[in-house]
């Protein structure tokens, strides 16, 4: 499937099934070193942005769709969940703006500008323990798949397969940032619900270019 | 676990609309979006104040919003920061031309959806000054932390801050004052139980019956460590020792003590607590000079408690004084 209007429709309605169906372990996830609320807070923030989706059906370009899942997180999300994925989507958005189509360098352009909207927010650093964690892996990835003249799904493919192997990285480290970081030693042995979610979010774009 | 709610979703809305109700000559309410201002908001010429966080913790925030404190409250799903859109919307409604103060408790989700409202209001040319309250000693403060959190001295501040915009202080001056309550105050706190969040429906962490978490933060998130249950004296002289050190308090200091209830401790025990605390201080020299003591900043029903202690000086303690007229603080009006 080419990375197009159609391509961030079935993302963002696939990322609402997939978070809604993974909420209670994201939950799980962050009770264990949080407030047990990410899996909560997610799936709200996706449910609410369905029903404009519909409203968006002659959009023209990806980034019309994910600028407004990121003014819809921002305002239904709350915590911290929602201003960082927000401002992911946000930067994301306009990274890719104007553009039908996305290419490699577009894909990897998105991604990149998702991954610095959440550091220029949450100031958080690889190793951190955050979504961070899952992000960086993901767009150095994309950088290398590009490089290695990889198409847009592929790319997203490997972006998705270093997502999930950074959020299981995440589980012996100690937390510098969020709630888990209070915890010091305590957050050992415990993966990072952001982190996770970034995976279950890009491995759902990776599936969504797969499809057709 | 048994609570008194109807469906979990509207927990907040439910709480909201009866608050209003029950307290319509002091607030009134906004259920879309949730938030509770001054029934006389917004005050020409006085300074506007708003606070705000997850709910859960009541009577912090919505409790406190009345003459003399806070102009308005913007309380979020139960232990989940408020949207900036709430917060927003609340601090138009409280603008009277001399800016507005977010007073803001140093979690993440809370610095980062006030710091967006406040981009917001800036760009709606409302000028906006927020001060973070951190007065948890039980973290430390690092590079490698997202810093103390704000807990109940968070009450002192709000309380402070609104005596000093009613007597027509500035902006500039408020913040200023603020800043100071926040770099005076310090707490810390004990868990006995844990806490239920309403849609999650299990505990937030588990304790043995006869363990206790030291360092506790007020969102059922584990603190600095878990302990074997001791005698009230010892757990008090447990949290008070790093409250006193850190600032430090010194010999001849005048302080105001806040014993703070978590929510399920009864008020018979925070006597108790109290009556120790008072103890070490008098030990240390240290004059209270203030006290409060009661259920002001809670964790949903948890038991436990935790204790602040303010350096007070002429200016606060006159501003402590102060006329305030809330739910949850009332005096001298």
């Amino acid at each position: 499937m080419s990375v197009d209007v159609a391509w961030a429709q079935t993302w963002i309605r696939s990322s609402a099934k997939v978070l809604s169906e993974h909420r209670a372990e994201l939950n799980t996830l962050d009770r264990e070193i949080g407030d047990g609320d990410h899996g909560e807070n997610m799936d709200r923030g996706f449910q609410a942005v369905l029903p404009k989706l519909d409203a968006l059906a002659d959009a023209a370009t990806p980034g019309e769709l994910l600028k407004t899942l990121a003014a819809t997180l921002i305002s239904t999300v709350g915590g911290a969940a929602g201003p960082l994925y927000g401002t992911a989507y946000l930067k994301a958005a306009a990274a890719v703006s104007g553009i039908a189509e996305l290419d490699g360098p577009a894909v990897v352009a998105l991604l990149t500008a998702g991954r610095d909207g959440i550091v220029l927010r949450g100031k958080a650093e690889s190793g951190d323990k955050t979504m961070v964690d899952a992000w960086t892996p993901a767009v150095d990835a994309a950088i290398e798949a590009v490089a290695a003249g990889a198409s847009p799904s592929l790319i997203l493919a490997a972006a998705a397969d270093a997502a999930e192997a950074g959020a299981v990285a995440t589980e012996p480290w100690v937390a510098r940032k969020g709630r888990a970081s209070y915890l010091g030693e305590r957050a050992i042995g415990h993966r990072d619900p952001g982190a996770q979610s970034t995976a279950l979010i890009l491995r759902c774009g990776a599936d969504a270019a797969a499809q057709s | 676990m048994k609570k008194l709610v109807n469906d979990p979703k509207n927990v907040v809305d439910e709480a909201v609309a009866g608050f209003g109700a029950a307290h319509a000559d002091i607030v009134r309410v906004s259920l879309d979006p949730v938030f509770i201002v001054r029934a006389d908001a917004p005050v020409a010429g006085k300074v506007g104040i708003v606070s705000g966080g997850g709910s859960g913790h009541e009577p912090l925030h919505g409790g406190f919003v009345g003459f003399g404190m806070l102009d308005a409250a913007v309380p979020g799903a139960v232990f989940t920061s408020p949207t900036p859109d709430p917060i927003l919307a609340a601090t138009k409604a409280v603008d009277g031309g001399a800016g507005v103060l977010h007073i803001v408790k140093n979690y993440t989700g809370d610095v980062l959806n006030f710091e967006t409202a406040a981009d917001l209001a800036e760009a709606d040319e409302i000028e906006v000054r927020t001060v973070i309250v951190n007065d948890d000693v039980a973290v430390k403060d690092s590079l490698y932390t997202a810093g103390r959190r704000g807990v109940a001295g968070t009450v002192l501040v709000e309380k402070i801050a609104g005596a000093a915009a009613a007597r027509g202080d500035d902006l500039t001056a408020v913040a200023t004052v603020a800043e100071k309550v926040i770099g005076q105050v310090r707490s810390m706190g004990v868990a006995l139980t844990p806490c239920v969040v309403p849609h999650a429906g299990e505990p937030s962490f588990t304790l043995a019956d006869d363990e206790i978490e030291i360092g506790i933060g007020i969102h059922g998130e584990p603190g600095r460590e878990r302990i074997k249950l001791e005698p009230a004296d010892a757990i008090v002289d447990r949290i008070l020792g790093p409250i006193l050190d850190d600032l430090p308090y010194a010999s001849g200091d005048k302080v105001l003590l806040f014993v703070n209830g978590m929510g399920g401790t009864p008020q018979v025990e925070l006597y108790i607590v109290f009556r120790r605390a008072a103890e070490v201080l008098a030990e240390r020299g240290i004059e209270v000079t203030r006290t409060l003591v009661g259920n002001f900043t809670t964790s949903l029903e948890m038991q436990g408690m935790s204790i602040t202690v303010l350096k007070l000086d002429d200016e606060l303690t006159a501003l402590w004084d102060a006329p305030v007229h809330t739910a949850a603080l009332r005096w001298g009006k």
